[in-house]
């Protein structure tokens, strides 16, 4: 029993003492913002890789919640005649929580990782150093167009995750399971406010600069060869996906 | 006068890695304008060593002096200004691979200086020509052999004719009649641009041939140093079984 608190406590402090780490590099990169040569064509680059190549699976995915969704809670709220409210309700879940979270998870799948097996590599087979002793900052190069392109693409693809989610939702509540098309959309307008969309579209860029920093900092920090890349991608997106749902928790407390 | 000579002043310096001590209270001086070759066994701390010299690597104690500056406690930012008059040549590269071969080259000069494109394109093919991969600008490091790449790590460290060189390793790896224009390359290096050139080598015939300075680093430390005559002449058996290459003698291998 003493050995599980000990080494819980252990892993607790390792745990802060990461993030510590992590939030130091986090304020070199933010600092570099303000600090020329700006980087304007490898930014544009990470916007691209972060966000217009993961448009396909976080639309998917999100087409495919908002249909479960609806067909989930249609059941539900047959039971008392309010199958009308289906569409506000698969309308509100993604603006304010499954939109922002979803993008977040497929995001930190799909680009987060590949961010820090980048990053990983570039660190074990040198070529940070070689950066370094060009006399190029590699925090700048590498870690600041990366947060900064997170930060900014998650919440427009979150714009079309929600989008899709309830067109998704309007498929199958409208199409499939003959809700009265006109009152689930008015319904929607009755119950969504904009404050909905736009803290969710907060979240997003949150998750965002979380998730690349997160990857950014295990690809930088990375040791041991190819089988360290490996171990440190795992732990970039197990960690990303963590603290993404820890964070939505009490960005949630906060903002609704 | 007696410390313009040297370029670079190592002072005490001791590293360890967790229990291990690689550099050992070792002292350098490396002359200016002069090639510099440090010898020494594999693993032996060489590459740790060249770290230090350009500030990858921070000490556990002792002083690095360049042109006479003490760069151990200078913060990255003054460090990057000190970092503009070297180039290096990792050993094992460290090409850019999500940059073509021409793009690694050009790419301290796209950095640090506001030549125009084609300036910068017609002096990355006369260096690819120098080291002999005239043609290959637009394959990608993962194409290249390991010697090709290495060749293109020369190119990019020479590109912005750099004040101090640092190689490591430049001829391993290399076929003979290759490394023989490198090891011309370097002499050039030193002789056209008045650079300062501090190699690490394991080919003791061309280290003879091209070095002013020989420094045999062994259990962290400088145990011999002199002109290629003196280390050739010396009496210590640890660098006369090295520069012999023999297996019997006071180096174990273990
Ligand atoms: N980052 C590191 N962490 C732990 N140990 C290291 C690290 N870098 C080097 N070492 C150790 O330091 C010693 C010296 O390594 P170094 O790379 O300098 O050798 P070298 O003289 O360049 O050898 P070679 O001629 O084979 O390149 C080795 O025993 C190595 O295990
Ligand atoms: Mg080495």
């Amino acid at each position: 029993m003493k050995n599980f608190f000990g080494w819980l406590g252990h892993n607790f402090l390792m745990f802060l003492q990461e993030l510590g780490r992590m939030m130091l590099l986090f304020v070199q990169a933010f600092l570099w913002l303000f600090r020329p040569p700006f980087r304007v064509r490898l930014f544009f680059k990470q916007m691209e890789f972060i966000g217009v190549n993961s448009l396909f699976v976080v639309g998917l995915t999100s087409l495919f919640t908002g249909m479960v969704l609806a067909l989930q809670t249609y059941h539900a709220f047959r039971m008392f005649g309010a199958e009308t409210l289906v569409g506000a309700t698969v309308a509100l879940s993604m603006t304010r929580e499954l939109g922002p979270v979803i993008t977040g998870l497929m995001v930190a799948g799909r680009a987060g990782s590949a961010i820090c097996a980048e990053i990983g590599t570039m660190r074990v087979t040198e070529q940070i150093d070689a950066l370094t002793v060009m006399a190029i900052n590699p925090v700048q190069y590498l870690v600041m167009p990366r947060v900064l392109a997170g930060f900014i693409m998650l919440p427009l693809l979150t714009i079309i995750s929600d989008v899709l989610g309830i067109f998704g939702g309007y498929l199958v509540g409208v199409q499939i399971l003959d809700i009265h098309g006109g009152m689930f959309m008015n319904r929607i307008y009755e119950y969504v406010e904009l404050a909905d969309v736009y803290n969710g579209l907060v979240k997003a860029s949150v998750f965002g600069g979380i998730l690349t920093l997160v990857s950014c900092y295990h690809g930088f920090y990375t040791s041991g060869g190819a089988e360290g890349v490996g171990r440190a991608t795992t732990q970039a997106v197990v960690m990303s996906c963590v603290l993404i749902l820890v964070s939505d928790y009490f960005l949630t407390a906060l903002m609704f | 006068m007696e410390q313009d000579r040297y370029i670079i002043r190592i002072e005490g310096l001791t590293k360890r890695f967790g229990e291990f001590t690689v550099l050992d209270e070792l002292d350098l001086n490396l002359e200016q304008d002069k090639v510099n070759i440090i010898i020494g066994r594999s693993g032996g701390g060489k590459s740790v060593l060249m770290k230090h010299i350009i500030g990858l690597l921070k000490p556990d104690r002792g002083r690095i002096l360049v042109r006479n500056r003490d760069i151990v406690p200078m913060s990255e930012r003054e460090m990057a200004q000190v970092r503009r008059d070297f180039g290096m040549l990792f050993q094992e590269a460290a090409l850019f691979d999500s940059l073509s071969v021409e793009e690694n080259v050009a790419f301290p000069l796209h950095e640090h200086t506001s030549k125009s494109y084609k300036e910068i394109m017609s002096i990355v093919q006369d260096q690819l020509a120098g080291v002999g991969l005239q043609g290959m600008g637009t394959k990608m490091p993962a194409e290249l052999s390991g010697g090709m790449r290495k060749r293109v790590g020369l190119a990019r460290a020479l590109i912005m004719e750099p004040k101090i060189v640092l190689f490591d390793e430049p001829t391993s790896g290399l076929d003979p009649v290759v490394g023989a224009t490198i090891n011309d390359l370097i002499l050039r290096t030193k002789e056209e641009f008045g650079a300062t050139c501090i190699v690490i080598s394991h080919d003791i015939s061309a280290t003879m041939k091209i070095a002013d300075n020989i420094f045999m680093l062994y259990q962290g430390k400088i145990i011999a140093q002199g002109s290629p005559e003196e280390i050739r002449e010396s009496s210590d058996p640890v660098v006369r079984q090295f520069i012999k290459g023999e297996a019997r003698g006071p180096i174990q291998i273990n």
